[in-house]
């Protein structure tokens, strides 16, 4: 075997560096991933909240965990893209020619999309503070609320990751934003989902949104969970699980 | 050559994609503090070799030596011991030239990665530019740059995989005198090329890789003996337009 000194932690707090640059210094990314959700929750609640019939009083407290959702899901695209652009540009090439960790390069991504949406998380969560958010909720929810989050932020990174790392175009890479930003539309992020159509409830009652956004509203309201938490966590970890085995796979044969 | 004078040593090397041949049994040496250039057209499998001997490749069979260590089952060491400045210039464009090179320093484990940064920036004439992102550097500047962040950490040996295509003539010169300056240090220069007057320039050894070997391997000087003694004629010089081009260009900076 050879010994040579690991400095893994190290390589990666550069690659995490280097990634936390490129998402701060790009307008485009922090409007998308931080700006629109807020928008979004402004329009629903300010113009058309009036007319939707939530069941519930607080139509902010209802809308919260769905636009959380819909910020993380609307980062996805630049995780895609910024991987794109380093495969395309011999960036990982020149990492991976240097006596540094070879998936440093990769996670350094990753953790940049957990930093990153912790950001958008609690920028939107003030925000909601103000126009009247508030929750019951002990410590144990938040936390169990916080790691729904970042379960859910890890299961779509690694999701997309792959087309960043196999797509030929950067179209291509980035295309996995749109079937992603559309699950929290149909879901019960917004409206309950019995008063949609039966085609339609179906699939909304059993697409991972609806279970992880009923889940953390529950916590968030202080109220029994249930199954969902369960059906929630199932969903993001075997997201995680298969699309990381599908990534890494992508990953080793770009290197 | 004792084992010691030997930077490079490559055997038998072969590799195939998808059961296309591109290297055939590939035999060669490079001498310690020497600058060897690997000349061919287009598609004949220069990259290929370098991508080997820099481990971002695996070959089929044969075997290859860089700085003592095989870079099949020593990957690490020869890491440790080379820097690659691939085809395209692998430079951070969203970062300035300054973070690039203190992003290499960090990664490669430097105790000051911004003293090594500010001197190379000085070197490489990119001081004044040093704190602008790279995305508005010009593309002579990102080449110089691109070679810099591969002088990081002083390699023994450095990799250039076409280090002066589609520069402009005066970049090309820089280039092939930073070249120059390495080699006088006492660096290990591996170069591809398609350009010949490149490889007359620089090379102290020239080996033409054609059909997936290589086909001729020796000096300049013996290189020229394979052709009928040199014969005096009389011609009239005409200029060449690069000669032009350079004495017009010159004359206006004089200005």
């Amino acid at each position: 075997m050879e010994t040579i000194k690991n400095y893994y932690f190290t390589d990666l707090s550069v690659m995490l560096g280097r990634s936390m640059r490129h998402h701060f210094r790009s307008v485009d990314t922090i409007i998308t991933a931080t700006i629109m959700p807020v928008a979004l929750m402004l329009l629903f609640v300010y113009v058309l909240g009036g007319a939707i019939e939530s069941g519930s009083n607080n139509y902010v407290n209802y809308l919260l965990p769905g636009v959380l959702l819909m910020a993380i899901a609307n980062s996805m695209g630049y995780t895609s893209f910024r991987l794109f652009n380093d495969v395309q540009k011999g960036i990982f090439e020149r990492f991976h020619s240097m006596p540094i960790a070879r998936s440093a390069a990769l996670w350094g991504h990753v953790l940049v999309s957990l930093v990153s949406n912790a950001v958008s998380v609690v920028v939107i969560i003030l925000i909601a503070f103000i126009m009247g958010f508030r929750s019951p909720a002990g410590v144990l929810s938040w936390l169990a609320v916080i790691g729904i989050l970042a379960l859910f932020t890890l299961a779509l990174t690694w999701l997309a990751a792959i087309p960043g790392l196999t797509a030929k175009t950067q179209d291509g890479a980035i295309a996995i934003a749109y079937p992603i930003h559309i699950l929290p539309l149909i879901s019960s992020a917004f409206v309950p989902t019995n008063t949609m159509p039966t085609v339609v409830s179906v699939f909304a009652e059993n697409q991972p949104v609806t279970s992880i956004v009923n889940a953390m509203r529950a916590l968030l309201n202080n109220q029994p969970v249930g199954n969902d938490i369960w059906i929630a966590l199932a969903w993001c970890i075997g997201i995680m699980l298969v699309a990381y085995i599908f990534a890494m796979r992508a990953y080793k044969k770009r290197v | 050559m004792i084992p010691n004078e030997i930077a490079i040593s490559v055997q038998g090397l072969k590799k195939s994609y998808k059961n296309i041949p591109v290297l055939k049994g590939v035999d060669f040496k490079v001498k310690t503090g020497s600058i060897f250039a690997l000349l061919g057209s287009n598609g004949t499998g220069k990259t290929t070799i370098v991508k080997i001997l820099t481990t971002l490749l695996k070959h089929d069979s044969g075997t290859a030596v860089v700085n003592g260590f095989d870079v099949a089952s020593k990957p690490d060491s020869v890491r440790q011991s080379i820097s690659l400045t691939g085809q395209f210039a692998a430079v951070d464009e969203i970062l300035s030239g300054r973070e690039n090179l203190i992003m290499i320093a960090r990664l490669r484990h430097l105790k000051n990665p911004r003293q090594v940064a500010d001197d190379l920036l000085k070197r490489f004439g990119l001081t004044d530019a040093a704190n602008r992102r790279v995305s508005t550097y010009s593309g002579g500047m990102r080449r110089r740059l691109d070679i810099a962040m591969s002088l990081v950490g002083k390699s023994q040996l450095i990799f250039l995989d076409e280090p002066t295509t589609g520069l402009d003539p005066e970049a090309r010169i820089e280039v092939w005198k930073f070249i120059k300056e390495l080699s006088d240090n006492g660096t290990t220069v591996f170069l591809t090329t398609q350009y010949l007057e490149e490889a007359e320039q620089l090379a102290d050894r020239i080996a033409i890789l054609q059909n997936g070997r290589i086909i001729v391997n020796d000096t300049l000087t013996e290189l020229k003996k394979l052709f009928p003694p040199t014969k005096v004629e009389y011609i009239e010089k005409q200029p060449t337009l690069e000669e032009i081009f350079l004495a017009i260009v010159g004359k206006k900076e004089e200005k």
